[in-house]
């Protein structure tokens, strides 16, 4: 097949992409847009198969199939609330082949003692740098956010110094494939470093701050591929890498800013670390305990009511019971939402698909700036697995480690029933004085099982 | 140099463009947008197609194969798990 026509369709399914992140502003369009996004790549992958440099398709054949089964299993057969490690996963995937493809690249040009030059040597030793770190960082995070390893963030002394080493160590290394091309070697031991310091990068960062790491392994996968793309000289690797670049970029901003603090403190800071302040004295004969039947009764009478998730939720897999909930309080004649501060779960949007997986409807889904205003006349706040991001503390101590941090004002409301299963601090390891307010309501338990109490007592009246 | 000065504006000219783009997604579609642009970022997978398959040393033939797989997944998994919850949203 001619360049010219090869080129034309990577043009075409650049466009698509575009279009497919396009479609993505509205829950209307972005089914749409995913399968524009996907015939887009179907078009790139054909021609390429179509491209006569290729001589046998065996082993291409063999590697779609056993790809394609691998990455079906995952996608259709992984829960909705492990969606994060599952990003997490496929965003390492991404950064490693990319990382493959620029050493192959290379070890083709020293195999057909073609000349180097400076774009290619560059280009790949940041593909084999930003990939190395994607996919041993996104596999840090996917065995933290599975579990497999501690979530708390491993500090030890020293740690600073011996990231600043390591990361010098990778600058010396790309500068040392970029001066001796020639040497494969090299390369491998740049991946090797660079995967070294992704380990380093991510086993320090906490388990509340995922959603920030999460954006940001997504935008260096991008730019891995775009990296690639110019190891390559392909226009559509580029086009492809630096839009999921920067709509990595784009969300690990909004995630910082929606915990006011800056990325190098969410890189650096080992937050969530300290030990957690005592609360005794804040909660001292305040916290008042309820039980199902008292919130039902609070319940039956309210006009509007608001649920606020937050990751306990889907620990507990409440999704259902909460919508089961909201959808008999909406047939009681209350007006109900919910309220989704940005860093809720552990990566953006992470209730959001929870609740939809739940059957709650889009509209009923409100960000914080539309939430807030609706705090003052809402009759009572339930706020399930959240902890941090209601903690008034935000707003009132300028001291506290999430000062300033704009959270979901539901002290603001009637009554606020908060359902957990202890006083532990959240994340932050502050105290949260919403406990112990005069308007707030503890209901101590597992939050499925509280929901189903509440349901169950509901019904009873 | 010229040939790098003209890719070099493609991809500044495309990082503006995902700017542009990405900043109209809604806080509720953040997840689908992660896993969707996770797939496209598979698109390394045209790059790992042409090393698996021009087979010029047993070598770049391994590399190729292993960026092929590692891409097919992301891509695949990706398009999927995105569809997926996209439905949920779409059903109501």
């Amino acid at each position: 097949m001619p360049a010219a026509v090869i080129n034309f369709a990577y043009l075409l399914a650049s466009a698509l992409f575009i279009f497919a992140l396009k479609g993505m502003s509205h829950p209307r369009t972005a089914v749409r847009g995913n399968l524009l996004g996907a015939l887009g790549m179907f078009i790139a992958v054909l021609v390429t198969v179509l491209d006569r440099r290729i001589v046998s398709y065996e082993i291409i054949v063999a590697g779609l199939v056993l790809g394609s089964a691998i990455g079906a299993l995952l996608a259709l057969k992984i829960r909705m609330t492990a969606m994060p490690q599952m990003v997490a996963l496929l965003n390492g995937f991404g950064g490693a082949a990319s990382a493959l493809v620029a050493g192959a690249a290379l070890a083709e040009t020293i195999h057909l003692r073609a000349p180097f030059d400076l774009q290619m040597t560059v280009a790949t030793a940041l593909s084999g740098l930003i990939g190395g770190v994607t996919f041993l960082g996104s596999l840090v995070a996917f065995g933290k956010l599975q579990e497999l390893i501690t979530s708390a963030p491993l500090v030890f002394p020293g740690r600073h110094a011996l990231n600043a080493f390591v990361a010098l160590l990778n600058a010396a290394m790309c500068v040392a494939v970029v001066m001796r091309p020639e040497e494969l070697l090299l390369y491998w031991a740049l991946l090797a470093a660079s995967c070294v310091l992704g380990v380093l990068a991510t086993i320090g960062i906490g388990g509340a701050d995922m959603p920030v790491v999460i954006s940001l392994l997504n935008s260096y996968s991008g730019l891995a591929a775009c990296a690639t793309g110019f190891v390559l000289q392909n226009n559509m690797l580029i086009i492809a890498g630096s839009l999921v670049g920067a709509s990595g970029i784009i969300l690990t901003q909004i995630m910082c800013k929606a915990m006011n603090r800056s990325l190098a403190n969410v890189l650096f800071g080992g937050f969530g670390a300290q030990a957690a302040a005592k609360g005794e004295d804040i909660y001292a004969g305040k916290v008042k305990a309820v039980s199902g039947e008292e919130i039902a009764m609070l319940l039956a009478n309210a006009q509007r009511v608001a649920f606020v998730p937050g990751y306990g939720m889907a620990v507990s897999q409440a999704q259902h019971a909460v919508q089961s909930l909201a959808r008999m309080l909406e047939e009681r004649g209350a007006e109900v939402f919910f309220a989704i501060h940005p860093v809720a779960g552990r990566m953006p949007g992470h209730m959001n698909v929870l609740l939809a997986e739940a059957d709650v409807p889009y509209e009923q889904l409100k960000e914080m700036d539309e939430a807030n205003p609706l705090f003052p006349q809402t009759d009572v706040s339930i706020v399930i697995g959240a902890n941090d991001v209601v903690n008034p503390l935000a707003r009132t101590d300028p001291k506290s480690p999430i000062a300033g941090m704009p959270i979901l004002d539901v002290d603001k409301s009637r009554t606020v029933v908060v359902i957990k299963r202890s006083l532990s601090p959240g994340f932050a390891g502050i105290p949260n004085p919403l406990f112990a307010a005069d308007n707030t309501l503890m209901f101590f338990s597992d939050g499925q099982k509280a929901i189903n109490e509440i349901i169950h007592a509901l019904k009873e009246m | 140099m010229e040939l790098f000065v003209t890719t070099l504006t493609i991809f500044v000219l495309a990082i503006f463009v995902g700017f542009e783009v990405i900043t109209k997604v809604p806080p509720t579609l953040h997840t689908p947008l992660m896993s969707g642009s996770n797939a496209i970022s598979g698109i390394t997978l045209v790059g790992a197609v042409i090393s698996a398959g021009t087979q010029h040393t047993t070598l770049t033939t391994v590399l190729g194969f292993l960026a092929v797989v590692f891409a097919t997944i992301n891509v695949v998994g990706g398009f999927l798990v995105t569809h997926r919850m996209l439905e949920m949203f779409k059903r109501k």
